[in-house]
């Protein structure tokens, strides 16, 4: 008994403060995992707010925008030229999206939309694989991936620019949000839809620009991932992984989303680096569910969800 | 014309509670009733039995109880597959570890295990609801499948990890394992659906039914009429785990024969809430249309350009398929988002109107 409480609670401890600079890349390493499922999360959030429609596909459009970057590229197609083109592809699938599959289900429950979305998850997996190929393909737009060593720590040169990326990609998000007429008209309408309709806001063209955005933070997190990885279908299952991000965040907060997905990412590495030995490891897979539901019990409402939860 | 009710009075409350009230439909359920227990077995062809009717059948079970639980109660739920591997993990230990007990009684204990597990993970329902309650249960499908993976107690240390049907016996006939014959396993699959629907459509018109249907439409106001949400929602946790623990062992015994923890991922989760919103939310039939729909909808897409002749690259194919999939999904969530019971129930009340417009 004595044992497990100790190897549980005390040896783990033992282990970070023995080499601090192994917990500082577990630590990187955490970070960077998080800032991906946030970037995944980002893109719900900015639907979700906008449209209330819980996008199951957003993992499948991070996948389906790297395949079309990378299919481009390999065709010969310049870097700057395909990302282009690549962000062309999305707003054309936000339009396609807002015509054929929300416009009709206009005013559906929302879980009719949620099952559309899934829908959707499928006919993008299914197309994207059939245009560009299924085989994992190499991202390279040029991103180098060396590492260097601070004081001991190993610092990957990738995950620097990814972090710096997401955070340009945040801050140009919040000052769109907050200081252009389009912005302004987005949160009028994750605000109160009606209210919004009756100011003459276009619900529809808002509904594509949305749209639009999350596929765009989809380019950003699917060239991250690619980059990382190699492109392939696993890509699409990181949609799962940002869902306790979700939780931990509130479904409509974008701070939350970030701040949500470090939490998330930091806490599996370490619960895996440090705890998972004791029960067999691979409890990656679980933990950031248990974490976010541990945290529901407290805060059921995320941490900067605005609406709080009926209780019953 | 064709369902010409005049002249059907009711004059006992009892036939006015019947659950089919009309006699025509009384006379076509018997006869279609009597015709699944006959027709297959003796008819259909090892591949039809195997391949499509069996599973129909266990996704069918599996539907409803998720139905009981998303559909009745309200309560999104994510960790079906979860719920069916404990069910089949546990009579898969229950049987091995007592051969005597008969495999009916294996397959209802194990559905209770499951049905302990489903109340255990259903107690976050009680703090969240909604699509929050939904990613809640991911964690219960997540956890289970990778407690199954880790440890080999569970598959009796097989170094495969994987867990077997061994043949077992009802009344002197093999019933499940290598040695069963499929017409045997199909009658197996279709007594437990016959019995457990119409259960289920017994709860839901009771009061245990009308008090998760209160839950659902409104909380508050159900538990100012007196429904107390806890034991309401947990009860619909543990009678639709039931269910679905009793699916995931006729999974492995009847269908798959061996299994391993893939068997039940998360893929399986999303495939049984397909059928219950395809078939429709709230209604028992809705799960049979839908797990027919969704059983019999890939295997007529892989059949389909052979039949007219059309050969195609089995990669290529693989992917028309899943956008085929997808976008019948989408165009009968818009074309009838209350799914295929509100098709026949439409179709029901066209066929007692006609030929006359009202």
């Amino acid at each position: 008994m004595v044992g497990v409480f100790y190897a549980v609670l005390v040896a783990p401890f033992k282990d970070m403060a023995g080499s601090p600079a192994f917990l500082v890349e577990v630590l990187i390493g955490g970070l960077f995992a998080g800032l991906m499922y946030s970037l995944v999360a980002l893109g719900f959030v900015l639907i979700f707010k906008a449209s209330g429609v819980f996008n199951f596909a957003q993992g499948v459009m991070v996948l389906f925008a790297a395949l079309t970057l990378v299919g481009l590229m390999e065709r010969g197609v310049p870097v700057v030229i395909a990302l282009v083109l690549t962000m062309g592809v999305m707003v054309v699938l936000a339009f396609a999206i807002e015509r054929i599959v929300l416009r009709p289900l206009v005013n559906q429950e929302h879980i009719i939309l949620f099952m559309a979305t899934i829908g959707l998850t499928f006919f993008l997996e299914g197309f994207g694989e059939m245009v560009w190929g299924a085989n994992v393909k190499k991202l390279d737009v040029g991103i180098p991936d060396r590492s260097f060593i601070v004081r001991g720590v190993q610092i990957n040169e990738l995950e620097l620019t990814a972090a710096l990326t997401a955070a340009i990609l945040v801050t140009v998000l919040a000052v769109f949000f907050q200081r252009t007429r389009i912005g302004r008209a987005l949160r009028a309408v994750a605000d109160d839809h009606e209210a919004a309709l009756s100011l003459g806001i276009p619900l529809k063209t808002i509904w594509v620009i949305v749209w639009s955005v999350a596929g765009i933070v989809a380019i950003v997190a699917g060239i991250m991932w690619g980059a990382k990885s190699g492109v392939q279908f696993s890509l699409s299952l990181i949609a799962l992984k940002s869902l306790p991000v979700l939780i931990l965040g509130g479904f409509t907060s974008v701070p939350g989303a970030i701040v949500g997905g470090l939490i998330i990412g930091v806490g599996e590495k370490l619960a895996e680096v440090y705890w998972g030995p004791l029960v067999g490891g691979a409890i990656e897979n679980w933990f950031a569910y248990v974490m976010a539901l541990a945290f529901l019990l407290f805060r059921p409402q995320g941490l900067f969800g605005e609406r709080i939860i009926e209780r019953v | 014309m064709i369902y010409r009710e005049a002249g059907q009075f009711k004059t006992t409350y009892a036939s006015d509670q019947a659950i089919f009230p009309i006699v025509q439909d009384r006379v076509v359920v018997l006869l279609a009733i009597l015709a699944v227990f006959l027709v297959p077995p003796l008819a259909a062809n090892e591949y039809w039995l195997q391949a499509v009717l069996i599973p129909f059948l266990i996704y069918s079970l599996a539907a409803t109880g998720l139905n009981l639980l998303t559909g009745y109660a309200g309560q999104l739920s994510l960790g079906t597959g979860g719920f069916m591997a404990v069910g089949a993990y546990s009579a898969f230990k229950l049987t091995t570890a007592f051969p005597q007990i008969n495999i009916i009684g294996v397959f209802l204990i194990s559905g209770l295990i499951a049905a302990g597990v489903g109340l255990l993970f259903g107690i976050p329902s009680l703090r969240i609801k909604g699509f929050y309650l939904a990613v809640a249960t991911l964690a219960s499908q997540f956890f289970l499948i990778w407690l199954f993976n880790k440890v080999p107690w569970f598959v009796n240390y097989a170094s495969s990890g994987t867990i077997t049907a061994p043949d077992r016996a009802v009344f002197g006939v093999l019933v499940t394992g290598p040695n069963s014959t499929a017409p045997m396993r199909y009658l197996m699959a279709l007594g437990f659906v016959a019995v457990f629907a119409l259960i289920a459509k017994n709860l839901v018109r009771g009061r245990i039914g009308r008090s998760w249907m209160a839950i659902r439409d409104r909380d508050i106001a159900a538990e100012i009429i007196g429904v107390n949400p806890l034991r309401t929602k947990l009860l619909a946790f543990g009678i639709s785990s039931f269910y679905c623990g009793i699916a995931g062992a006729e999974f492995v015994f009847l269908y798959l024969g061996s299994a391993e923890t893939l068997a039940f991922d998360i893929n399986v989760s999303f495939l049984v809430l397909f059928m219950v919103i395809i078939g429709g939310l709230g209604s028992i039939l809705g799960s049979f249309l839908g797990a027919a729909f969704i059983v019999l909808v890939p295997i007529f897409l892989t059949n389909a350009p052979h039949l007219i002749g059309l050969p195609l690259p089995v990669a290529l194919l693989k992917q028309i398929e899943l956008m085929v999939f997808g976008a019948l999904i989408i165009f009968f969530l818009i074309v009838e988002p209350h799914g295929l019971a509100r098709l026949w129930q439409i179709t029901k009340e066209k066929l007692r109107l006609w030929p006359f417009p009202h």
